[in-house]
């Protein structure tokens, strides 16, 4: 029971970081970023380029991924995005136009990083071990207690700084924000760059526990979409309660229902088709949008 | 205007590189040879690799002169084509080689793509090389599949038994992703293992292929407490994690696997943790390795930055393809006369020292010559590389 409880937080604490960057920027902007996990694999990899290979401590490499993936998320915003919004009234059209980036974030991947999974020396050596009934790597302690940090720093950014209050009066209402003096393209590049600079964020500390390679993007995508879905889309404390809902699911389902094969990612999507058929603003979201 | 200039400028500057490439490969006729297989997603490294060596052969032989069959000499061209692992693409890249005109292609990866490809290849006159492992596709009457490798269920008794006499392992535990090829491998293993008469304490664990974070899903296995962990089918990506997280839960057993791995990636990923992690390797040892084999290593190193231990066994199919051509001019487009040639063929291994031969195997295993012979290399990872355990044939 203990190791289920330990697993569900770690598992819910990294896949909530995962579903904040999707769930702002789709608050914002009503973009479906399907190229978030390409921005996490990237953010990753970037870990991996300045810890891994360079030397670079730690701290000083999730620094560069936070700011490679913000600079990168304001330049899609800002070149990519903000032009096809405002040329464009159809909702598919910013769709599209993710589902292009993630190919090409894909392709420059594969071309500066290469094919091969990668990996970083271990920042904490050490397993903790109670009478083996509760075991978990120190790595993965730290690496939990850094992203449940990080999600109060983002809801702390959001409730009590101006810029958080720009952001959140842009996501209720764009118009209303606007005639309120919001300058709405600055903060929409601001938004967009903080979503891609969150999903740099976790790329960099998990590359630590799972590595990173080129094929992880597509997945990560889809996880976070369901975490959004569960949650409620647009809705940061949905995002949050969708990961860790999620991470409790898989982690109860992996100690619980192992004999019977791999089921428990069957019975999560058969448990999400039933709740969102009931629900399907999701746990937080509004039926309104 | 002065834009309009230089862009004028560049236009004809890429014509002319255009025209100078092309003048270059119509020096000799182009024999293409093509490629499914999977480049891209977690298993893309299985494919990459092919589809590397493929590209770093074809312009080594293409440098020196081209390919001698029969009178003509032939440059090589690889056309490629990405199947993502899912047999749907895989039927339209075979589909695109046909309408290429290619008769003999490299891959698909996985068992489910390479099934899915038979009909394609079979009425199109091609002969493909796939890394699979289903014996449906080597017996008769399936005729035009050769296995492009060393099949689970002829490396890992070898392994076992080895463990068992070695290592005094009596439990094994398997864990597998949850797809085609990984859960057939289980089966086989586990099937191997019982025979061999090794009790078998935990066969149901899988995991999702995208899986990334392992310590949940080994915690019941470890609970098993087996001698003997073995990862089904592991891809590169996932097998460092796996062992980083058996370990972490204070597994001191032997882990092993049929799959082939690359040194760096379990350096990277599980660091020291990987200890003793015994694979099969890429058919080629130091020991083993001949000049061309090394030239080839950097060759490759040099035109993609960084060498795939997976391609010491991928580095065989085109050549296995080419010498084959050269044996029986008539075989480049028909292939019953390529599969006739087959069962006699042999020719001086150019990857090995001393008198090692190319030639088909596959008799036991699948009652016609369907397969490339290529040493079975069990390695052991020590240390930041893999050490030799023992080095067997397949017949």
């Amino acid at each position: 029971m203990e190791q289920i409880l330990a697993n569900g937080v770690y598992l819910g604490s990294q896949y909530a970081m995962i579903a904040l960057g999707l769930t702002l920027i789709f608050a914002l902007m009503n973009v479906l970023n399907f190229a978030h996990g390409q921005m996490y694999v990237i953010g990753g990899f970037v870990t991996y380029t300045f810890y891994g290979q360079w030397g670079v401590p730690f701290i000083l490499a999730l620094v560069m991924s936070c700011v490679t993936l913000a600079i990168l998320g304001a330049l899609i915003e800002r070149f990519l995005f903000a032009p096809v919004i405002k040329g464009s009234a159809r909702e598919e059209s910013t769709m599209l136009l993710a589902a292009g980036i993630a190919f090409f974030l894909d392709a420059v991947i594969l071309l500066f990083f290469g094919e091969k999974q990668r990996g970083v020396p271990k920042i904490v050596d050490g397993v903790f071990n109670y009478d083996f009934r509760l075991i978990m790597p120190y790595d993965r302690i730290l690496i939990c207690v850094l992203a449940i940090l990080s999600i109060v720093a983002f809801i702390g950014l959001m409730q009590y700084t101006k810029t958080g209050r720009a952001l959140r009066a842009l996501a209720q209402d764009r118009t209303a924000a606007q005639l309120m003096g919001v300058n709405v393209d600055r903060y929409s590049m601001i938004g967009f760059a903080l979503g891609a600079m969150l999903a740099g964020l976790v790329g960099g500390l998990l590359v630590t526990i799972t590595g990173v390679n080129l094929g992880m993007g597509g997945p990560t995508s889809i996880k976070a979409f369901m975490m959004v879905m569960i949650g409620g889309a647009g809705v940061i404390s949905g995002a949050i309660w969708g990961g860790i809902i999620l991470g409790f699911m898989e982690a109860i389902g992996l100690a619980l229902l192992y004999q019977y094969g791999d089921i428990t990612y069957l019975l999560i999507f058969v448990s999400l088709m039933i709740f969102l058929a009931i629900r399907p603003q999701g746990l937080m979201g509004k039926p309104w949008g | 205007m002065q834009r309009r200039t230089l862009m004028k400028a560049a236009l004809t500057a890429v014509s002319l590189i255009a025209l100078q490439a092309t003048s270059a490969l119509a020096e000799n006729p182009v024999l293409k040879i093509g490629f499914v297989g999977v480049t891209s997603g977690p298993a893309a490294s299985w494919g990459i690799s092919n589809q590397r060596s493929m590209e770093t052969r074809a312009a080594w032989i293409n440098e020196t002169g081209g390919y001698e069959i029969g009178d003509t000499t032939y440059d090589i061209e690889i056309v490629s084509f990405d199947d993502q692992k899912d047999p749907k693409r895989a039927i339209a890249g075979m589909e695109k080689m046909a309408q290429e005109g290619i008769h003999y292609v490299v891959g698909p990866n996985v068992d489910d793509g390479a099934a899915a490809v038979r009909p394609v290849a079979e009425s199109n006159g091609i002969m493909y090389f796939p890394y699979a492992f289903p014996k449906s596709l080597y017996e008769a009457p399936a005729s035009n599949a050769v296995l492009g490798m060393v099949a689970n269920y002829q490396s890992g008794p070898a392994i076992y038994k080895y463990l068992m006499e070695e290592k005094g392992v009596k439990t094994v535990a398997f864990i597998a992703a949850n797809e085609s090829d990984p859960l057939s491998q289980r089966d086989g293993g586990v099937a191997a293992a019982t025979a061999l008469g090794l009790e078998v304490v935990s066969d149901n664990v899988t995991y999702q292929v995208d899986t990334t974070d392992f310590t949940p899903v080994l915690t019941p296995v470890m609970r098993s407490r087996p001698d003997l962990l073995v990862l089904s089918g592991v891809s590169p990506a996932n097998a460092p994690q796996l062992i980083r997280s058996a370990r972490e839960l204070g597994f001191q057993g032997v882990i092993s696997t049929e799959t082939a791995q690359d040194s760096g990636v379990l350096t990277e990923g599980a660091g020291d943790l990987a200890n003793g992690f015994i694979s099969v390797g890429g058919a080629s040892t130091p020991e083993l390795a001949s000049p061309m084999m090394n030239e080839f290593v950097d060759r490759y190193t040099k035109m993609f930055g960084e060498y795939n231990d997976e391609s010491n066994t991928k580095v065989y199919a085109l050549e296995y393809i080419l010498e084959t051509l050269k044996a029986d001019p008539t075989a480049l487009t028909d292939v019953d006369a390529f599969q006739a040639t087959m069962d006699t063929f042999e020719a001086p291994n150019p990857y090995m020292n001393g008198d090692a031969t190319l030639r088909y195997v596959g008799m036991s295993s699948f009652g016609q010559k369907r397969q490339v012979a290529v040493p079975l290399v069990v390695n052991v990872y020590q240390d930041g590389k893999f050490e030799t355990l023992f080095v067997a044939e397949v017949d």
